[in-house]
């Protein structure tokens, strides 16, 4: 069911919101967290939505949208209720905020955030340059952004170091896990000699392929060579050098990968690049602060190619 | 040797999953219901999950010539969890081999060997294998005794071997003891995964979660609040088709041997120090030996037997007329028991516990009733409709927690009515939990025995079974029901003497 309200205020929101508890049940039980995504308006929300949607299958939420509607327009919100079919396991609030309210949308939200429930702050498309310190940022334990998504992935990686805060996340970082869960995986196998080299390649655009070097490059103590693939999307290959021979993983068509050890058959590994809602699921299942991801973040300064990348 | 500490593993690295080492599964009577139904589905979903090692390999053993792979993947197709995806199946099936053959002969483990061999050479499974005996208890000497013959069972320096094996782990506690020495003489207990499925349920583990992670049940979880407690597996199939196995054992053996009593073990144990499976295995090892079986039988037990009937819109035979059944079997479908647990914190409080066949619906539950408040400064007319308080975990289907608490009714006059108030899992949490298999199946693999019971747990669940089951076979027969009810009428005596009643699921 969806519901358009017009030119409207966030009391009358929570007015139907409670109006619509009381005739069809318990719309608003057992949600887990309000879910709130920032965006400029157009038509990518809904693809964002969708994405939000199908998280809240694992993670029940009230799903905010604050879409920021054109500044020269008079100060107006247009709000939509979507509920039942329309919203998945969730319950999804379409906010467009129009003039002087588009740069205070946190005076929106803030009556609409489920009582003593997480918030989640998400940036689907562009981040503001420090998300903590943001007034949306501010009210959320946690803050999910997406290096992938801004004009310039590689200085967004750079720029997150610099603004680091605890609840910070992104999903470049997300991307990552099934490779990461294969390297350390690889690891606990004998033969166990320390790493001495590593090397990453992959797209000369990708965030991921930063944020892996960054997190090698902090763990194992040991140089990491960046390199610039000539194949495939995204991450490409990784490999760790040991004395007995490298462990490589490689993943030429951003869908299988391969896994190489020495003194060992290679195996396929399905390495799928994950799909929006896939990250954000897992995004959603912890809000602590995700103390590997700082360490990955500051592990890309640590980079040799670092410096030089930037002027390429 | 230092240990090795692997340089990228950090404990507060919570994304990555748990991902099983390389190994395979080998599972005798591949061609059986649990397997298509259950074991295979759950290994594809652990593989379209990711959870499995890289180059696993599934190995069936049975006999019969079919189409191994064909057999997989019609199992899966039809009855995995998760949505069916070609790319996963392939991988999955560059691992799958099949060993044809009479588990007595010797030629059908030289083959078993060379193909585990080529596996280890072939796809990097590194000597680690699991056997899952998802064949007869009967047999298990058998298989056991071959795989020690052809070096299969010893794990060794560079691999380990285990061995899973389903219920009923024997019939009674003589029987259990010898089944435990059958496979204990191949396989080190440390080595022995016995599954209950039930511990791999999400809502059965979340029994600790409630109990010792909170501060507001735990306080009142004991005699000096709780009146009795009820825990209750009903099933509205009957046992056609199941005769081979059923006949002569009946609900008791079926039910509360394993999954009851391990519900009453975790939702009446101390505190563990820790959740170490060494930990948890002493605490719930603990509280069934305090566990004893309350008489007199006559009284304080109930069995029964569906008779054919109408239910829910569609006719069905009777225990007597299902295939397999002797018109004479005493076999109880319905089978209730009263039990004390022998220890301060339990002091005086009684556990029901009660499965069927043929009852009203499909339920699996933990009802935890309260006393009653000690004084009510109402008048009687204001409670008379308020029952008892009480905490009931659905363990299935509608996974989840309700509480039944009184609360006064809108108006003038002051009345006071049960309410309840409900968590339920599919709204505060995933629509896709992992089904109970796939759970177990990646634990067998990592070699994780928090949740599968010890032969210790097993045994003194026959002890305490054991006097039920010899008073029952010495003295009458099941008493009669109808399909579709809530068990014979005996049952709803046996706590009507208490001054109790069951609740209605």
């Amino acid at each position: 069911m969806i519901i358009d309200l017009p030119s409207t205020t966030t009391s009358k929101v929570n007015q139907k919101l409670v109006e619509l508890r009381e005739r069809g049940g318990a719309v608003a039980l057992g949600r887990v967290l309000t879910l709130l995504i920032v965006t400029e308006d157009g038509a990518a929300i809904e693809d964002t939505v969708d994405a939000a949607n199908e998280a809240s299958r694992e993670h029940p939420s009230r799903i905010i949208v604050a879409a920021r509607g054109t500044k020269a327009a008079e100060p107006r919100i247009d709000a939509q209720i979507r509920v039942g079919g329309d919203a998945g396991a969730s319950e999804v609030l379409v906010l467009r905020l129009y003039g002087p309210l588009a740069d205070e949308a946190d005076t929106a939200v803030v009556p609409l955030l489920l009582p003593d429930a997480p918030i989640v702050t998400w940036w689907p498309g562009s981040a503001p340059a420090d998300p903590a310190r943001d007034p949306l940022g501010r009210i959320a334990q946690r803050r999910i952004t997406d290096a992938a998504a801004e004009r310039n992935p590689i200085e967004a990686v750079r720029s997150r170091a610099a603004s680091y805060a605890e609840g910070d996340t992104d999903l470049a970082w997300t991307r990552l896990t099934n490779w990461r869960a294969q390297l350390v995986a690889a690891l606990d196998l004998p033969p166990h000699e320390p790493v001495t080299a590593a090397s990453v390649t992959g797209d000369g655009n990708s965030p991921s392929t930063e944020l892996l070097a960054g997190w090698l490059a902090h763990y194992l103590r040991v140089p990491v060579r960046r390199e610039r693939a000539s194949e495939g999307p995204g991450i490409v290959s990784v490999s760790l050098e040991r004395a007995s021979g490298p462990v490589e993983l490689h993943r030429p068509d951003g869908k299988i990968g391969t896994l190489r050890q020495p003194g060992q058959p290679a195996r396929t590994i399905d390495l799928h690049r994950r799909s929006l809602s896939d990250v954000l699921v897992e995004e959603l299942r912890r809000l602590d602060p995700d103390e590997v991801y700082e360490r990955a973040l500051h592990g890309v300064s640590l980079l040799p190619e670092h410096q030089e990348g930037a002027t390429v | 040797m230092a240990r090795w500490t692997n340089p990228l593993r950090d404990e507060r690295d919570k994304r990555l999953p748990v991902i099983a080492g390389p190994s395979s599964l080998v599972i005798f009577g591949v061609t059986g219901d649990l397997a298509r139904k259950k074991l295979l589905p759950a290994v594809y979903d652990l593989a379209h999950r990711g959870l499995l090692p890289p180059g696993f390999a599934l190995v069936g053993c049975a006999r019969g010539e079919e189409d191994f792979t064909a057999v997989v993947r019609d199992a899966v197709e039809r009855h995995a969890r998760t949505p069916f995806k070609e790319s996963v199946w392939r991988r999955l099936a560059d691992g799958i081999r099949f060993v044809p053959g009479d588990f007595g002969e010797d030629d059908t483990f030289e083959r078993l060997v060379k193909t585990v061999d080529e596996l280890d050479a072939e796809r990097g499974t590194g000597g680690n294998h699991a056997f899952y005996l998802s064949i007869p208890p009967s047999v298990f000497g058998v298989v056991t005794q071959q795989l020690a013959k052809f070096g299969l069972a010893a794990s060794t320096s560079d691999g380990w071997r285990r061995v899973v094996i389903e219920k009923p782990f024997g019939h009674d506690l003589a029987s259990a003891c010898e089944l435990n020495g059958i496979v204990g003489s191949v396989f080190g207990e440390e080595s022995v995964f016995r599954i209950d499925h039930y511990l791999g349920k999400e809502t059965v583990q979340n029994i600790l979660a409630l109990r010792f992670a909170n501060q507001l049940f735990e306080p009142l979880w004991n005699c000096h609040y709780v009146d009795h407690v009820q825990i209750t597996m009903a099933e509205d199939i009957g046992v056609g088709g199941r005769a081979g196995y059923y006949d002569g054992i009946g609900a008791a053996r079926d039910v509360i041997q394993n999954h009851l009593l391990q519900l009453l073990a975790f939702t009446a144990m101390e505190e563990p120090l820790s959740f170490e499976p060494a930990a948890l295995r002493a605490e719930k090892v603990k509280v069934l030996r305090a566990t004893e079986p309350v008489g007199p039988f006559e009284e304080t037990t109930a069995r029964g037997q569906y008779t054919g009937g109408w239910q829910g819109g569609e006719r069905v035979p009777a225990l007597h007329d299902e295939d397999g059944f002797a018109p004479e079997s005493r076999t109880e479908t319905y089978a209730a028991v009263t039990l004390a647990v022998e220890n301060r914190r339990w002091a005086g409080v009684p556990f029901y516990l009660r499965t069927g066949k043929r009852l009203g619906r499909r339920v699996t539950e933990i009802a935890v009733v309260f006393r009653r408040a000690p004084h009510l400064p109402f008048d009687s007319t204001a409670t008379e409709e308020l029952g008892q308080n009480a905490l009931v975990i659905r363990v299935q289907p509608d996974e989840g927690v309700t509480m039944r608490f009184g609360s006064k009714v809108p108006g003038t006059t002051m009345e006071v009515r049960d309410v309840t108030m409900d968590f339920g899992y599919g709204h505060a949490f995933t629509e896709s939990s992992p089904e109970a298999y796939e759970r177990l199946v990646l634990d067998v693999l990592r070699g994780e025995p928090s949740l599968f019971p010890g032969n210790e747990e097993v045994e003194e669940s026959w002890r305490i079974l054991d006097p039920v089951l010899a008073q029952w076979s010495a003295h009458g027969a099941p008493e009669p029901y109808p399909p579709g009810s809530w068990g014979p009428e005996s049952a709803d005596a046996m706590l009507a003497r208490d001054g109790r009643n069951w609740r209605r699921p």
